[in-house]
């Protein structure tokens, strides 16, 4: 089966600052796969370099189409939504306007609407809020505002940045529970990174580990989770 | 090379550049002197405005009228007052400081676009308030100053070429412009210049390490405005003329073209920016006699787009590429 | 009473110009965050291309239509094409680059039509029901299209979806990206609507000041004055600016200081206003983290 994303090789930089080193990993369609490592072991950069926001060399395809080269908005329209650090929600726009801007590159006019309603059905506090400027949103119902306008694209792959960061942790578990139903019922792959080592695996089927731009270990939750230096190093036991 | 005979070597460097510059005169005509003092006359001033705006990130659009306000002092008191035309250069300066000093107070509370705009009224203003009727005794209305051009202190030929005012007042006006630059080169070079940069770059961090903004910021305000000054006083001195008119708002706009085409916060970049703003327009001319600005516009943008930090930060990318390819790259394979 | 009545609401009609230029360089700063020096330039360019127009013999709303659409393809192209290369350079970079699109504009204009003083006719006839003793039929006409221009594009921004596009990739650009907008698009967008803007502004004001060359100079310098009397990042606050700066000018040249000074007294107090609301009247307050 061919992966849905597949990196051999990749290398990104900011500037004349080299932060991934050549690395590869793949995600199957249909599954969650995590990225965990310390602070600045470059996994948000691998996420930019998904998107074409950070300059990439080496080889990276989503469906057989090589991403490299590509605008960010051409890699979105492929099919690939981003939620980045810090939601990147636009906090002038109220919340309905952030959903419609999520399905901007989308044709079908009542499909949308009708995920709009969804959207408000499966976070009633966005409902409640749906004409107030996103700025005002709290923490967590930012992150469920970003989430849900990355699903608005109907993508095929969803990326999240740190998805726990700053949020309480029983927003944080219940926005991972959502995660959950929304890759279970809609077929959604995803790939999450992750600083909270147990949440990710608690989530995902597969795990990266990245130090310092190099993939240190590679395999399904259950084995990285039952890896000894992880265990010690990142899951605190 | 060890380190005395590198500084040997830039010693000589040094007496061989001076030589040149000291028999330039002679050995082009004389209307080409004239272009070469105006174009160490625009570098003081550019060289001025470089302090403000490239150091200190105040953004100026109004050093024209620093520059007339120079210029007319000069001209009332050597006209007036009989005055010989090197003492009005301090007292130029002087005057230009205080200008500085008082625009610096509003600019405190502008930042960007609005000082811009403030600068902008400035440049305005002055050339209407030198034609105004009730100061016309003093600053000549529409009509302007005339002045005589000072004679040389001695006259002798060399190769050729009479030393008569006009390259008597190159060599003044180059010693007068290494002076300053020599001021302001030991100015950005300590305290003064890291501070000045420190507020351009990040007011917030500035402040909380005990930089006293305002201070520093008006202060900096009245040098830049009596460099300006003081070239605008030397203008006038080898110009032998002053009118409302010459100081119109393009000059500002010139002055801030100077210091991006040569390279914000540099000093050497002032020359090169003095040399476009006064040969460029010239060279446009010759090209093309229907829309000559056009060319100048044009000159420009292509200039931005080849060298968008400047003259000198082409040169600064040339040679840390050049440095680049000679050392072996380090980091991880 | 009329008298300063008459330069009020005289004021207003020019204050409506005013405001329009400051809206057009509103638009270009949030998408860029750049003021765009040549704007004043342009529209006069434009103008002149209406003139032109007129002159070979076409009705004045089929020249007037046209010549929009020939500046909204002429902003988009500027933008595509020279300011593209210097997207990422700074700020000052950008303005030496206006300043020569400024200077090449005038003088092309001066070569191809040159230097003397031209008539513009007005769409709104000087004898008709419109003209009263306190405003001219023109002044109504115009304030009433620049109107028109501002409800139109405040229609546009607020309820089409290529309007949210916009106005998302100016207030963040990285997000907008990441929804499938192509945010370099939407810069030249802003920067057509912003000539065709300028452009109206033009042919309403060349009626009143005669067309020449050098007929915006003073215009785009007021606008700029509006824009930042308004907030430089609030459209609408631009619009009042104008106003303001309208009577503020009518009001000084009439009764305080006459001609020849007024614009840099109207400047003065302008910028008197700015030292006491550094953000302008309706300008937000930012507070920003260390």
């Amino acid at each position: 089966m061919a992966s849905l994303l597949q990196a051999q090789g990749l290398c990104a930089s900011y500037g004349p600052t080299q932060v991934l080193f050549g690395i590869d990993f793949s995600i199957e369609a249909g599954q969650i796969t995590a990225i965990l490592g310390a602070n600045g072991a470059g996994k948000t950069t691998t996420l930019r370099a998904i998107c074409q926001m950070v300059r990439t060399a080496g080889k990276l395809s989503f469906e057989g189409k090589e991403l490299i080269g590509q605008a960010t908005e051409s890699v979105v329209r492929l099919g690939v939504a981003h939620v980045p650090d810090g939601r990147g929600t636009f906090t002038a726009l109220s919340v309905e306007d952030n959903l419609k801007l999520g399905a901007y590159t989308r044709r079908d006019r009542a499909e949308v609407s009708r995920d709009i309603e969804k959207t408000y059905t499966r976070f009633p506090r966005l409902a409640e809020r749906r004409m107030q400027q996103a700025g005002t949103l709290s923490g967590g119902e930012q992150q469920m505002l970003a989430i849900s306008r990355a699903l608005m694209l109907r993508p095929r792959l969803l990326l999240l940045d740190e998805p726990s960061f700053g949020l309480a942790p029983m927003i944080v578990a219940e926005i991972f529970r959502i995660m959950r139903r929304i890759n279970e019922e809609d077929g959604v792959s995803m790939l999450v990174v992750e600083q909270n080592a147990n949440l990710a695996l608690d989530l995902a089927h597969q795990a990266y580990l990245l130090e310092t731009g190099r993939v240190a270990l590679s395999g399904t939750a259950a084995e990285i989770r039952g890896d000894e230096s992880v265990r010690r190093t990142y899951l605190g036991y | 090379m060890t380190p005395r005979q590198s500084t040997l070597l830039k010693w000589l460097l040094a007496a061989l550049v001076l030589g040149g510059l000291l028999v330039l005169p002679f050995l082009v005509k004389n209307y080409r002197v004239f272009q070469f003092n105006l174009v160490l006359v625009y570098a003081i001033a550019v060289l001025g405005l470089n302090l403000l705006t490239g150091y200190n990130g105040q953004f100026s659009l109004g050093h024209g009228a620093f520059y007339a306000i120079g210029a007319y002092t000069a001209a009332t008191l050597m006209d007036k007052l009989g005055m010989p035309y090197w003492a009005t250069l301090p007292i130029a300066g002087a005057v230009c400081f205080g200008f500085g000093l008082l625009m610096g107070f509003p600019a405190l509370r502008l930042g960007g676009h609005y000082l811009a705009l403030a600068t902008y009224a400035l440049a305005l203003a002055v050339p209407q308030l030198l034609k105004y009727k009730t100061i016309e005794g003093i600053t000549g209305g529409v009509q302007g100053i005339v002045l005589n051009k000072p004679e040389p202190p001695f006259s002798f030929r060399f190769l050729g070429q009479p030393f008569n005012a006009d390259r008597w007042l190159y060599i003044f006006t180059l010693a007068v412009a290494l002076l300053m630059f020599l001021v302001a080169w030991n100015l950005v070079r300590g305290r003064v210049g890291r501070a000045l940069i420190a507020i351009r770059d990040h007011p917030i961090a500035a402040t909380a390490m005990g930089i006293n903004l305002p201070v520093f910021k008006s202060l900096t305000f009245g040098v830049s405005a009596a460099y300006t000054g003081v070239a605008g006083a030397l203008g006038a001195i080898c110009v032998a003329f002053v009118s409302p008119d010459s100081f119109g708002v393009f000059l500002s706009i010139s002055f801030l073209v100077g210091v991006v085409i040569g390279g914000l916060a540099s000093i050497p970049g002032a020359i090169f920016g003095a040399i476009f703003i006064q040969f460029v327009p010239n060279i446009a001319d010759e090209i093309s006699k229907a829309a000559p600005s056009a060319i100048f516009g044009a000159a420009l943008i292509g200039a931005m787009y080849l060298m968008p930090a400047g003259v000198m930060g082409m040169f600064k990318g040339l040679w840390a590429r050049w440095r680049l390819g000679a050392a072996p790259t380090p980091g991880p394979r | 009473m009329d008298a300063l009545l008459h330069q009020i609401i005289s004021g207003l009609a020019n204050g409506c110009i005013y405001g329009s230029i400051g809206l057009a360089l509103v638009m270009i700063y949030q998408s860029t965050h750049h003021i765009n020096f040549a704007q004043g330039e342009l529209a006069m360019f434009s103008t002149f291309i209406a003139w032109a127009l007129i002159e070979h013999g076409w009705p004045y709303w089929a020249a007037f239509f046209a010549t929009l659409a020939i500046s909204f393809t002429a902003g988009v192209l500027i933008q595509r094409i020279i300011l593209r290369p210097v997207e990422k350079a700074p700020v000052l970079t950008n303005v030496i680059v206006f300043i020569g699109l400024l200077v090449i504009f005038n003088s092309l204009a001066g070569w191809i039509f040159d230097f003397t003083i031209k008539a513009f006719p007005s769409p709104f006839p000087q004898k008709s029901w419109m003209t009263t003793p306190y405003f001219s039929a023109h002044e109504l006409g115009s304030a009433a299209v620049m109107l028109c221009v501002l409800g139109v594009l405040f229609f546009f921004l607020r309820y089409t979806p290529l309007g949210l596009a916009m106005r998302a990739a100016a207030l963040n650009p990285e997000s907008a990206r990441l929804v499938g907008i192509r945010v370099s698009w939407m810069l030249a967008v802003g920067w057509g609507l912003a000539s065709a803007i300028g452009a109206v502004a033009g042919m309403m004001v060349a009626p009143v000041v005669f067309l020449d060359p050098n007929m915006m100079g003073g215009i785009l310098i007021y606008g700029f004055a509006a824009a930042l009397l308004g907030g430089i990042d609030h459209p609408g606050g631009a619009v009042i600016g104008g106003l303001i700066v309208g009577v503020l000018e009518n009001l000084l040249g009439a009764y305080v200081i006459g001609t020849e000074l007024k614009l840099s007294v109207a400047l003065v107090l302008i910028v008197g206003t700015l030292t006491l609301r550094p953000n302008g009247l309706f300008g937000k307050h930012v507070v920003t983290r260390v």
